[in-house]
C-alpha cells in the first residue's frame, strides 16, 4: 500500500530507515544532516524500531561502530555530510575493502574551508576512488526509494558493499516535497533479513576480519573489489526491476530524458537535474533537442549505459558541483571524457562548474548552458572547455 | 530474492579457503583478506628480524615465569610452571625479558656472535 505524504529529503530517509529497521545505528550530528539521526533517535526512544542506537564522539566513532557491528552480523548504518565523511574517510575504505554492506545516507554540503553548510558534490567526490558504492538522488522520492533499494544491493552476496545514498543539502534535504512512502510490511518484506555470510559472532566458525596483508597478496584483494563493484551495476539493475513491482517506479543506473534524437544534453546529478529536465522541456517547445543524462549511480561507473545514451548527441556539458583542481575540470567532466573517447566520433564535451558551497543554480545559468552548447553544435568550435557558472568573474 | 547471473556465487568476491597458496589467482583467494583459520601467524617466523637474542642462565633462574608473563610475542615456552625454552622462531630479541628478569637471568646475546660460535663449531666438525 501506498500512501502520498508531504515530508523534507531529511524526514523521508529517516522514514525509511525507520522500516528498513536496522540492528544498530551509530552517528554523530553535523548540519545538514542532524534531522535524519535527531527523527530516527526518536522513533528509537518510542520504541517504534528495534535499533540499538549507539550515539558516539566523531563521526569516525560512527563508521567505526557501523563496522564492528556489521562485522559482528549486524545491519549497521550510519549517516553524515562534509565534514563529517572528511573525518571518516579513512574507515569507510576499511568498510569497504572488510566488505560490510552497511548503508549510509550522505546529505552532500561542500567541504570547508572556508566553512560553509551549504549544498556541494565535493563530499561525496572525496570519497569517489573509495570503493563504496555511490547513489544519487534527485529529490526526496528517490533518497526514499534508494534507501530501500540500498539495502538489498549492499547485501547481495556478489556485492557486499557498503552503499553511500547522497542527496543535495538544504534543497533536497530541508525541503518540503510530496513523495510516496510504501507500508511498512512491504518495506520489511522487499529488504529481507540480513543474512552474512561471515560474521565474527559465530563461534561455531571463528574468523578473523581486517587483516594484514604484505606486497604479494594485497593487490588481489583490491581486484576482488573491483569484481564486486562490477557485479553491483547487475545487482543493481535487477534490485531497481524487483522495487518496481512495489512502487511502480523503476530505477536503472541512469536516467535518460529526452536523449534518443537530441543534439545537445547536459550531464548532472542530484537536484541540479530536476532544473536541467524544466529547461530542457523549455528547449523542446522551441524545438531545440535538448535532452539530459542523470547518473543515479555514480560509483560503479555506469561506462556502457552511457556511451549508449549519449552516442547520438552533438554538444554535451557536463556540470559538475564539485572542482577537482586539476585546473583541468570537475570530476564527473573527467568521467564522461574518458567514456566517450572510445567513440571517436565527434561529439564536442565541456564542463561547467557550478553551485559550489551552494550558489544557487537558476534557469538562466542552465538556459546559458544549452546556449553555448548550440553555439558549439552549429559552429563545431569550442573556445573554453571549462567554465563556471554563476561565478564572480 | 533473485538468484544472481552471470556470474558464479562468489565468483570474484573470493572464497572461504582455510589454506591460501602463492599460486593462488585473486578470485581464488580469501574475500577480503578474511582467514578461516586460526592461529596461522604462528607460520609466520618473525625470528628472522631479530639481531640481538634471549639466552637463558639455568643456574640463576628462579621459575618466576615473569619474562614469560611479559614478553610481547608469546615467545618464552613454558611447562609445569618452569621456564623451558625460547621460542627463537618467533622471537624479535626485544630485551623485555632481559629487563624484568629479577634475578639477571636472561642475556641479550648478538645474532653476531650466535653465528660466529655457528660457523666455529661447523669448522671444527
Amino acid at each position: 500500500m501506498k500512501t502520498k505524504v508531504a515530508l523534507t529529503g531529511n524526514e523521508a530517509v529517516a522514514q525509511a530507515m525507520k522500516q528498513i529497521n536496522p540492528d544498530v545505528v551509530a552517528a554523530y550530528p553535523i548540519t545538514p544532516q542532524t534531522e535524519i539521526v535527531q527523527i530516527f533517535s526518536s522513533f528509537v526512544a518510542n520504541g517504534e524500531v528495534d535499533t540499538e542506537f549507539v550515539a558516539v564522539e566523531s563521526e569516525h566513532s560512527a563508521m567505526s561502530a557501523a563496522i564492528g557491528a556489521a562485522a559482528g552480523g549486524a545491519r549497521a548504518m550510519t549517516a553524515t555530510s562534509s565534514q563529517g565523511l572528511a573525518l571518516m574517510f579513512e574507515v569507510v575504505y576499511i568498510a569497504a575493502s572488510l566488505r560490510l554492506p552497511i548503508v549510509f545516507p550522505v546529505v552532500n554540503r561542500a567541504l570547508s574551508g572556508p566553512i560553509n553548510i551549504h549544498c556541494d558534490h565535493s563530499d561525496a567526490m572525496g570519497l569517489r576512488d573509495s570503493g563504496v558504492i555511490q547513489l544519487f538522488s534527485e529529490n526526496a522520492q528517490e533518497a526514499y526509494d534508494n534507501m530501500i533499494q540500498a539495502v538489498r544491493i549492499a547485501e547481495h552476496p556478489d556485492v557486499r558493499l557498503p552503499v553511500m545514498v547522497n542527496m543535495d543539502g538544504f534543497i533536497t534535504s530541508h525541503a518540503m516535497d510530496v513523495l510516496e512512502v510504501l507500508d511498512d510490511e512491504t518495506v520489511k518484506n522487499f529488504v529481507g533479513t540480513y543474512v552474512p555470510e561471515d560474521y565474527l559472532l559465530d563461534a561455531q566458525n571463528p574468523i578473523s576480519m581486517g587483516n594484514f596483508d604484505m606486497y604479494d597478496f594485497y593487490f588481489e584483494h583490491k581486484r576482488q573489489q573491483v569484481e564486486a563493484m562490477k557485479a553491483a551495476k547487475e545487482v543493481i539493475k535487477e534490485v531497481g526491476k524487483e522495487f518496481a513491482k512495489i512502487s511502480g517506479r523503476e530505477y536503472g543506473l541512469i536516467e535518460s530524458y529526452k536523449l534518443e534524437d537530441a543534439d545537445v544534453a547536459v550531464v548532472v546529478l542530484n537536484s541540479a537535474a530536476g532544473t536541467a529536465k524544466g529547461v530542457a522541456d523549455e528547449l523542446r517547445a522551441k524545438g531545440i533537442k535538448a535532452g539530459v543524462l542523470k547518473p543515479r549511480v555514480y560509483r560503479p561507473f555506469p561506462q556502457e549505459e552511457i556511451r549508449e545514451a549519449l552516442k547520438g548527441v552533438k554538444a554535451v556539458a557536463v556540470m559538475d558541483r564539485a572542482e577537482t583542481f586539476s585546473t583541468c575540470g570537475g570530476p564527473m567532466f573527467a568521467d564522461i571524457r574518458n567514456t566517450l573517447y572510445d567513440l571517436k566520433n565527434d561529439i564536442k564535451v565541456v564542463n561547467y562548474i557550478y553551485g559550489l558551497g551552494g550558489r544557487d543554480l537558476r534557469l538562466e545559468h542552465v538556459q546559458q548552458v544549452f546556449e553555448d552548447l548550440e553555439n558549439i553544435r552549429k559552429t563545431g568550435r569550442v573556445d573554453e572547455t571549462v567554465k563556471y557558472l554563476g561565478l564572480r568573474e | 530474492m533473485t538468484p544472481y547471473n552471470p556470474f558464479n556465487r562468489n565468483f570474484g568476491s573470493g572464497t572461504r579457503t582455510k589454506a591460501v597458496r602463492p599460486d593462488m589467482k585473486w578470485h581464488e583467494l580469501t574475500r577480503a583478506g578474511n582467514i578461516y583459520e586460526p592461529g596461522n601467524a604462528n607460520t609466520y617466523e618473525t625470528g628472522d628480524w631479530r639481531s640481538i637474542r634471549p639466552v637463558w642462565n639455568k643456574e640463576r633462574c628462579i621459575h618466576c615465569l615473569f619474562c614469560w608473563r611479559y614478553c610481547p610475542d608469546a615467545s618464552v615456552i613454558a611447562k609445569d610452571g618452569k621456564f623451558e625454552t625460547f621460542d627463537y622462531k618467533h622471537c624479535k630479541g626485544c630485551g623485555i625479558c632481559a629487563k624484568v628478569c629479577p634475578v639477571n637471568a636472561i642475556d641479550m646475546v648478538s645474532e653476531d656472535e650466535i653465528e660466529k660460535v655457528k660457523e666455529a663449531n661447523k669448522d671444527e666438525n
